[in-house]
């Protein structure tokens, strides 16, 4: 101990302090916070980059999300249409299938019509004709057979057993 | 007798006994006295400040080589004169009519002819100038804290360019969170850290850098001495008293939470921490650095005592493995010192909200 106090050098001691301080504010100004200001800086600017990563993330499984469910909304809609399309398909099928048969029975209607108006016209034409052919006949043979009445009558009462009105 | 006790401890320990036989038979009486006091007084010279940058001494011709320093006296004026006026305390240095006298490193003042008056113990009673010299010690301190300030100035250069580091800056970078993040931080607490980093960061590199210089070739060992590590350690007293808030200075003189009668026992207890605590921090590491050195520059002392060359290689070994101990050892007084004196810190201005 003794030796210690009787070796402690007052010089050694004050250029110690004196250059350990000079040391210590150069490297405060030139050095330490320079440094200590750009790690802090960077280490927050590590932060905000990982935040806005996350914040990032999050937006896009949101977007996702979104995207699902317009694609599923998508979906349904066109299945909706689909469906629909098939139902008027369906229905204007039905509907032409309905309005054909009634034309068509329409038109079997008036052809029949038709056709009876036909043969009834073609039934008074030849009850027309009938009756003219009759009257010729009859006047030929009355012609023929007035000669002799006995005759005329017996012929007369003979064609009109054959003329059989149908 | 250190070292021949240490020398005999390590002979025991490593060898065995006929070795250490051979090992006295080899050297005479008078060689192997001579080579002990040479190597011990080399060992004390080594650890000690002196006034001149020794390199080497021819001890055949008796000159030494190295460089001189400048030697600045307070004596009732200013004196300055370069350490080569000494001639290596040979010599009676004159300077503006007076004079003085280099004797086991210390300067003393003294006549023309250069006498110096002993008392029975052999110091010298001669009375002493205040030396403000630029010794080896304080010059090594220069060139310390110019490497220091250089290293960073330069890392801090980098991070103008751009956030990412490069270069040196990518090695010091983790170092300097490691002071921030497990030293700072965890004992001063996140709201007061910032003010005690510039002190905290230019200690442990400071140390660290002089501990690794005090460890190369021709490098001086300036944490090894008592007056740089006082110098720092009362930086760390001045700086923790003058910190503590209120709940510091209670918890020395008025110790809540316990009976009165034991608050009274506990005041000069808790005062008397307050200078042990940076005194600790002195001895630590000016103990830990010179012994580290004395037992290196013993090992290698015991390099040139042995001239068996199984025991020579065996210790460039052993020097070899201290030599990486003192590496970590470097690191780790660094780390100590910056970390107790984070700690006391911390002890400063803390609050407590629970009383």
């Amino acid at each position: 101990m003794e030796k210690l106090v009787n070796d402690f050098s007052v010089g050694l001691f004050f250029w110690q302090t004196l250059l350990f301080l000079v040391l210590l504010f150069l490297l405060r100004k030139y050095a330490w916070k320079p440094i200590l200001k750009a790690v802090n800086d960077r280490e927050s600017s590590i932060e905000d980059a990982l935040n806005s990563a996350a914040r990032a993330r999050e937006e896009m499984e949101q977007l996702k999300s979104d995207n699902q469910k317009i694609l599923n909304e998508a979906r349904a809609e066109r299945d909706n249409i689909l469906k629909e399309a098939r139902e008027i398909k369906e229905s204007i099928i039905a509907e032409a299938r309905e309005k054909a048969g009634t034309e068509a029975n329409k038109i079997i209607e008036q052809a029949q019509e038709q056709i009876e108006n036909q043969k009834m016209a073609a039934i008074t034409e030849l009850k027309n004709q009938v009756a003219e052919m009759s009257i010729q006949i009859a006047e030929k043979i009355l012609r023929d057979e007035l000669g002799n009445q006995e005759k005329q009558s017996a012929l007369v009462q003979e064609q009109l057993k054959d003329f059989k009105l149908n | 007798m250190q070292i021949k006790k240490s020398l005999r401890i390590v002979a025991v320990l490593l060898f065995t006994a006929p070795f250490l036989a051979t090992a006295s038979d080899e050297h005479g009486e008078h060689g192997e006295k001579s080579l002990k006091e040479t190597i011990k007084e080399d060992i004390q010279h080594h650890v000690k400040d002196s006034h001149d940058f020794h390199l080497f001494t021819d001890e055949e011709s008796g000159t030494h080589v190295g460089f001189p320093l400048p030697v600045i006296l307070w004596d009732d004026g200013l004196h300055v004169f370069m350490s080569s006026a000494f001639h290596h305390g040979e010599e009676v240095a004159e300077s503006n009519g007076r004079y003085y006298a280099l004797y086991h490193g210390k300067i003393y003042n003294t006549n023309a002819a250069g006498e110096l008056e002993f008392d029975e113990h052999g110091h010298p009673e001669n009375a002493k100038p205040l030396d403000f010299s630029i010794t080896k010690g304080v010059a090594s301190i220069i060139i310390i804290s110019l490497i220091v300030f250089l290293i960073f100035r330069g890392t801090a250069k980098v991070y103008g360019k751009g956030q990412v580091p490069k270069g040196i800056a990518k090695f010091m970078e983790p170092l300097i969170l490691f002071v921030k993040d497990e030293i700072a931080i965890p004992n001063i607490g996140e709201k007061h850290y910032k003010k005690y980093m510039s002190f905290l960061l230019t200690v442990f590199f400071f140390i660290w850098i002089a501990n690794l210089v005090g460890l190369m070739p021709f490098g001086v060992n300036v944490t090894g001495n008592i007056a740089v590590t006082f110098a720092l350690a009362i930086l760390t007293f001045l700086i923790t008293q003058f910190s503590g808030k209120k709940d510091y200075w209670k918890h020395i003189f008025w110790m809540p939470g316990v009976p009165v009668p034991m608050k009274f026992i506990l005041a000069p207890i808790e005062l008397l921490g307050v200078f042990i605590k940076p005194f600790a921090l002195m001895i630590r590491l000016f103990a830990n650095i010179s012994a580290g050195h004395i037992v290196l520059m013993s090992l290698i002392g015991l390099l040139f005592l042995f001239q068996n060359w199984f025991a020579r290689g065996a210790f460039l070994g052993l020097t070899l493995f201290l030599s990486i101990i003192e590496l970590l050892v470097a690191f780790l007084q660094a780390y100590i010192f910056t970390m107790l004196s984070a700690l006391y810190f911390g002890m400063a201005v803390e609050e407590h909200e629970h009383h």
